[in-house]
């Protein structure tokens, strides 16, 4: 009876809260214990294992979710490596404070995934100078000077866009089709970029028309309320590029409201392939996937293991993304760890 | 022309624009099919998005109403998704009926409880009641992420579907739902004394405990049915996707909410409310939303119109500006008594 385990779970975090109550700023959500263990992490890299200092961005998704899932189980004893973690909650200050803690501390190697693009220069600079190197993943910074870090391991978002914009241009191109894209949150990195990879990809084809474009805040409620208003704009839909997975599964409540069947009546293109949206591919009501792989664990360890051996890396590693099908989808899914 | 300066005119006159714009772009848009046996159509879409607004609304009328303001609905609407997702995903029968009773059972007792809490905070232990919600807002997004464990749960469950996507008599059932609670809210107000109860404790608690009213359980009262239907609302919310999402659901339906209650001309001094009106003030903003879409506005300068839009209501209603509208210039008093002879207004 696993209803006792939620009952439990419930109890706990009500509990949890309440406690939680008594300090009301902290607020905010790690979803676990070991969120808060950054700043009181050892360091300073006892015996032959690597010290590595790691600041995630917070726990915003389920990409995220299993972003820190990969990270925390590749740099374990076991694999040569003592992780500090620590969770920002969305916020570039605590960000700085963790990096600034670990550079303290002395760890062997600093890790992070920026929570936005720029204000790094001081608190890298110091990191610099106390001859601690950075790696970057998931998302980039913007500074000038490049020797601040030594590598940035993410996805391209650009890329990803672009092969959801070919994948469109092979399959349904030559006759007349009308787009609809909901687009990630207004002027987020991956939103720009994957707008204009797609565009790119269609370009040449006068045919593929992108004739509405909103945001849904890479949200499932918003995707389906922005579906619901294009489905009563246009008679005429034949294809939604949805950002992420979430909006596109937003989408197709929207249009199975509206009696048609998404996938074959409209098809539906997005960006992820987190769990959900597999499955949905997988049942045939959205038609492809690019991938935005969030399993970073392994290509991070290979980088800190170079990094603290000496050797020179590369300052960009695109993390290889898959694309899926539906027949790949329903192969693919059993052995899915996300 | 003596209906413009009801006090829900000019908000009526929104939303009718609102409307009209849509028409004009898309002449079909107030029509309405049969689509599997259920109604289909933009004001449908409109009706059963409102659904969860409407609730939050409503409980944020009568907060606002003794004077109090509720933050943590936002929050509250998170906790009730994902406590009743987490139940049927974790349940052996997620597609059984008994299982979702249970489980919207145990989400609406928790928000209950909730909302008591935010009235002990106000009532018993007298801490402003901005603060002693912002505790819940800012811990209680916390609490939902604990529940899901940081993911996005999804179900699948016929008898939950139907709280935010089911039809009932052609018509979405969470309207039906909104509207019978804000039909009892409304007897129970305008056919009881305790409206007048309500507003007194908001015009002068003091006065009103002195007077006899007992000011303490009526505040706790509208606490606890605030959370209660935040609670409501997250169902509908979470069942209209099928997915908890702790971080995301119910973002920012607080500042929504009170800015439905202010559209609707409830004061944010608390005292006088109107239902009516806060009605009025969630229809208009959710029209707004759709029509972002329809009209097809760039998503850069989207909060800008939305802005503007909502400027131009309250504006209209500042008293300032009405009583320019009908009668020349503004007087220094407080209060604002009705011209005597009635005047042309430039509609």
């Amino acid at each position: 009876m696993r209803s006792t385990n939620f009952t439990k779970r419930t109890v706990a975090a009500v509990a949890a809260g309440f406690m939680a109550l008594g300090l009301a700023a902290c607020g905010g959500g790690d979803g676990g214990d070991d969120a808060q263990a950054g700043a009181g992490g050892e360091g300073g890299g006892g015996g032959d294992l690597i010290s590595v200092g790691f600041s995630q961005v917070g726990a915003e998704s389920g990409w995220r979710a299993a972003n820190t899932k990969s990270i925390k189980d590749t740099l374990t004893e076991e694999n040569g490596f003592e992780l500090s973690f620590s969770d920002a909650q969305q916020k570039q200050e605590n960000q700085i404070q963790a990096i600034r803690s670990y550079i303290a501390q002395g760890v062997d190697v600093i890790a992070f995934s920026p929570v936005v693009e720029s204000g790094w220069d001081a608190v890298l600079e110091e990191a610099k100078n106390a001859g601690i190197p950075v790696v970057l993943t998931d998302r980039a910074v913007d500074s000038e000077d490049e020797s601040l870090y030594e590598s940035f391991i993410g996805s391209d978002f650009v890329l990803e866009g672009q092969r959801a914009g070919e994948w469109v241009v092979e399959n349904l191109g030559g006759e007349p089709l009308n787009v609809v894209e909901l687009q990630g949150t207004t002027g987020a990195a991956p939103a720009v970029d994957r707008k204009e990879g797609f565009e790119m990809a269609i370009e040449g084809n006068p045919e593929i028309q992108i004739i509405a474009s909103q945001t849904g805040n890479f949200t499932r409620t918003e995707g389906r309320q922005v579906m619901e208003g294009f489905l009563q704009a246009h008679d005429d839909i034949d294809l939604v590029y949805a950002h992420n997975d979430d909006m596109g599964l937003g989408a197709i409540e929207a249009i199975e409201a509206a009696g048609l069947t998404p996938g074959e009546d409209i098809k539906i293109v997005t960006i992820d392939a987190v769990k959900d949206g597999m499955q949905a591919l997988a049942d045939g009501k959205i038609n492809y996937i690019v991938e935005c792989n969030p399993l970073l664990g392994p290509d991070l360890a290979d980088i800190i293991k170079s990094v603290v051996a000496g050797e020179e890396v590369e300052k960009r590693i695109v993390v290889e993304d898959q694309a899926f099908d539906q027949a790949a989808a329903i192969e693919a899914l059993p052995t899915r760890e996300y | 022309m003596r209906f413009t300066r009801h006090r829900l005119f000019w908000p009526l006159v929104a939303l009718v624009a609102l409307l009209v714009a849509n028409t004009i772009n898309t002449p079909d848009f107030l029509g309405l099919r049969l689509q599997d046996g259920h109604l289909f159509g933009a004001p449908i879409d409109i009706l059963r998005n409102s659904a969860p607004l409407l609730l939050v609304a409503l409980g944020m009328t009568l907060v606002i109403a003794t004077r109090g303001i509720d933050l943590s609905v936002g929050a509250v609407v998170a906790i009730s998704g994902a406590v009743a997702l987490s139940f049927i995903g974790s349940s052996s029968d997620p597609g059984a009926l008994s299982t979702v009773l249970v489980a919207v059972g145990i989400a609406l007792a928790l928000c209950f409880v909730l909302g008591v809490w935010n009235g002990f905070l106000v009532s018993v232990l007298g801490i402003q009641p901005i603060i002693a919600t912002l505790v819940l807002m800012t811990a209680g997004r916390g609490i939902a992420m604990l529940i899901t464990e940081g993911q996005i749960t999804t179900i699948n469950s016929a008898p939950y579907r139907v709280i935010g996507g089911g039809y009932w008599i052609g018509l979405p059932v969470s309207i039906l739902i909104a509207g019978a609670i804000f039909a009892l809210v409304a007897v129970l107000t305008r056919r009881t004394a305790l409206g007048v109860l309500i507003e007194s404790v908001g015009i002068n608690p003091e006065a009103s405990r002195l007077a006899g009213v007992q000011s303490r359980s009526i505040v706790w009262t509208v606490y606890a049915l605030s959370g209660l239907f935040a609670g409501i609302a997250g169902l509908m919310i979470s069942s209209n996707v099928m997915a908890a999402d702790a971080n995301n659901a119910g973002l920012f339906i607080e500042l929504d909410a009170i800015l439905a209650v202010v559209i609707g001309g409830t004061s944010l001094a608390g005292g006088k409310f109107s239902l009516a009106g806060t009605v009025v003030g969630v229809f208009i903003i959710q029209t707004l939303t759709l029509t972002v879409t329809i009209l097809g506005i760039s998503p850069s300068i989207t909060p800008l119109f939305k802005a503007i839009v909502v400027i131009a209501v309250v504006l209209v209603q500042a008293p300032i500006v009405r009583r320019r509208m009908s009668s020349g210039p503004p007087r220094p008093t407080q209060t604002a008594p009705a011209p005597k002879t009635p005047v042309e207004v430039a509609a």
